[in-house]
């Protein structure tokens, strides 16, 4: 593999990373507030599928953002409605919003555009620009570092921009200020931040509300970012990839990013390389597909450090009398 | 705190939700420009009234009442078993492992062979999620979505590279020996006289998932081994108490669910498309969710959940044929009954426990005077 080819994997990786890490980090949000969220599948796809119907329909793609975002914010509420306000089990919410997602994506597109089940392709102020950051025309002759620069850092939509800054950013509302400090304790202890005599159920609305926001961010990239356009079940999985990398990560920021990037990179090298040869012994494709189940689940049994998910997480919070 | 009576809890919450959840997908289908009347009787005409229709319902019932038992037995255990789809896959890839390399003198062999097929090889694609939970704690909900995601590469690997016949082009087995071809309704019923189930890919692997449904309802009101599933699902420390180990039941049950969830493989398989294809289960897995829920983890009502959900299936693709419904809108129900029957329970029960208490009350004050 020469240095071209790496850079173009590297790239394709970080795209590839963006809708994980966006995902994840809204997972990282409910559960470390105590609720559980299979559903970040369905708000991916209610995102994708209204930002890119709404920008095919304006031709503006920050309208198609909004657009993604409110649609991934009523699934939210849905969300909450169910495990916060009923206290109805969280995963069952979780897996009829995946449904609902799937189900309504399809059939609004059917009805509003007739092509069985997807958007038309966007085109021009339909998707996100890639930006080139400052100076990476005149740094791409530099040796090695040129071409890192201008290949693989500069060149991306401002959504891909907008994620990994979302890391840090994260790491300092949980750990820097009092709110994450609330928001993680409402995952650990509700009793005791009840007893403070703050709200759980507003705390924990906050943190679901955070988490539509940001699949609505991941659902918008994929429909107009990396790819031009919804089609039916576009989010393959990545859901689910995103809670595996959230495990992964033992619910860290910081790890969130490298697990994401990780899965990222499986993916990048599945969808260029069909079947590895390591002299003689050729990895399947398929297995680079199972790859983060595999190793999610490697975590869970805890054989390589036990990830252990916040206490009070799946358990809706009676008051006591 | 026993609120409601036996019948309301049992009866009237489903059927509110249930109402709620048409009343939804009427909204909705109106939304997208149909009329839900039309599309209800059209439905009902496609699915019930003639007995190809009942053939495909029918069908379609068999494969939920396995994914639905499975999902209610791990539920008595208070496990959630959300891997049914993984399971059916792998319980598919026994079905064809037992009718293309064993040979078959007549179908009841290899019905009975083809099953204990699908059975061991669902319950062993559950026994690892089910030993991770019971001795590492490892959350049962995750592993079982992991290991549907594993399935599905698994299986496509096997098909792609192994089991496709040279010069195939499409992922799949080769047809199974036709001695282990499973009689159709058509074949049992239809006489020249009257062609009954013409063309249905309905088979006698119905009448698996209805013993199935007896087997279960012994399982769990009959033995010791089902009192102390509910034990365990009701308190783990009681049950601990008790002298019962939660590692042996929580293993025994989930094998019981994979195993349910595997026979589906049989009626796919064995009995519609008579050999292995990618992704046979077709989502039937996640529906034996919303089935166990609406059936209350009781068999009799995952058997008529199971015929509904046939029903619904069957009448989707009825409108997807005949008008611009797409077949989405049945995962539009099927959500929605998850979300009311499952997610929402408390928003019905909440304010009909206030009604009955009400009524109580007044009872209770009414001799009193």
């Amino acid at each position: 593999m020469d240095f071209a080819t790496l850079l173009q994997v590297l790239d394709s990786t970080v795209r590839l990373a963006t809708p994980l890490l966006l995902a994840c980090l809204a997972g990282l949000f409910s559960e470390r507030s105590g609720i559980f969220d299979i559903g970040l599948e369905g708000k991916m796809l209610v995102a994708a599928f209204f930002s890119a119907a709404i920008a095919a329909a304006t031709g503006s793609v920050w309208l198609g953002l909004l657009a993604g975002i409110a649609a991934s914010l009523v699934l939210s509420g849905i969300h909450g409605l169910a495990s916060i306000t009923f206290r109805g089990n969280q995963l069952i919410s979780g897996v009829a919003i995946n449904f609902l997602a799937a189900g309504l994506s399809v059939l609004i597109a059917q009805d509003w555009f007739g092509q069985g089940g997807r958007t038309p392709s966007l085109v021009g102020g339909g998707r996100w620009d890639n930006i080139t950051l400052p100076l990476a025309e005149t740094l791409s002759g530099v040796p090695v570092i040129g071409p890192i620069y201008a290949e693989l850092i500069s060149g991306h939509s401002i959504l891909v921009y907008v994620a990994f800054l979302m890391v840090p950013l994260t790491w300092w509302i949980l750990f820097r200020t009092r709110f994450g400090l609330r928001l993680r304790a409402v995952g650990e202890a509700p009793e005791a931040v009840d007893t403070a005599g703050v709200s759980v159920v507003g705390l924990r609305y906050a943190a679901v509300g955070i988490c539509g926001l940001l699949c609505g961010l991941a659902g918008s990239y994929l429909a107009t970012g990396l790819q031009a356009g919804f089609v039916k079940d576009m989010t393959a999985g990545r859901g689910y990839i995103a809670l595996a990398a959230l495990i992964f990560a033992k619910w860290r920021p910081w790890h969130a990013l490298g697990a994401c990037l990780l899965f990222g990179l499986l993916q990048a090298v599945a969808l260029r390389y069909q079947n590895i040869d390591l002299g003689g012994l050729t990895i399947p494709v398929q297995v680079m597909d199972a790859l983060p189940y595999i190793l999610t689940v490697v975590i869970l049994a805890g054989f390589v450090g036990k990830a252990i998910p916040p206490r009070a997480g799946g358990e809706p919070y009676v008051k006591e009398r | 705190m026993d609120r409601m009576p036996a019948w309301a809890d049992a009866i009237l919450v489903p059927l509110i939700s249930l109402l709620l959840a048409a009343l939804l997908s009427a909204l909705v289908i109106l939304a997208i420009g149909e009329n839900p009347v039309e599309a209800f009787r059209l439905m009902v005409d496609g699915a019930l009234m003639r007995s190809t229709g009942w053939g495909y319902t029918l069908y379609y019932a068999t494969n939920f009442i396995f994914t639905g038992l499975a999902v209610s037995v791990a539920f008595h255990a208070r496990l959630f078993n959300i891997g049914g789809e993984g399971q059916a896959t792998l319980g598919g890839l026994g079905v064809a492992l037992v009718c293309l390399y064993l040979p078959w003198p007549h179908w009841t062999l290899a019905l009975l062979g083809a099953s204990l097929g699908a059975a061991l090889f669902g319950a062993l694609w559950a026994l690892i999620p089910a030993w991770l939970q019971a001795k590492r704690g490892s959350h049962i909900v995750i592993t079982t979505i992991m290991f549907n995601f594993i399935a599905a590469a698994f299986l496509n690997y096997l098909l792609v590279n192994l089991m496709k016949p040279a010069g195939q082009m499409d992922p799949a087995t080769e047809i199974f020996p036709a001695a282990t071809h499973l009689p159709t309704f058509q074949d049992m019923f239809a006489t020249e006289a009257s062609p009954l189930f013409r063309g249905a890919p309905g088979n006698v692997t119905f009448f698996l998932a209805l013993l199935a449904c007896v087997a279960v309802w012994l399982l769990i009101w009959r033995t010791r081994l089902g009192y102390e599933i509910r034990a365990l699902g009701h308190s783990e420390s009681a049950a601990r108490y008790a002298g019962i180990s939660p590692v042996r039941i929580i293993v025994i049950t989930m094998l019981i669910s994979g195993a349910l969830a595997g026979l589906m493989g049989v009626n796919t398989a064995m009995g519609e498309a008579e050999r292995l294809v990618l992704n046979a289960t077709e989502g039937a897995g996640f529906i034996g969710i919303a089935v166990a829920l609406m059936g209350r983890n009781h068999p009799f009502g995952v058997f008529l959940a199971a015929i509904l959900f046939g029903f619904l299936y069957q009448g989707g693709a009825e409108l997807a044929l005949w008008t611009s419904i797409p077949r989405e809108l049945i995962v539009v129900i099927q959500a929605l009954v998850i979300l009311f029957t499952g997610a929402l329970d408390n928003m019905v029960r909440m304010p009909l426990e206030r009604v009955f208490a009400a009524r109580r009350r007044r009872a209770r004050r009414t001799p009193a005077e």
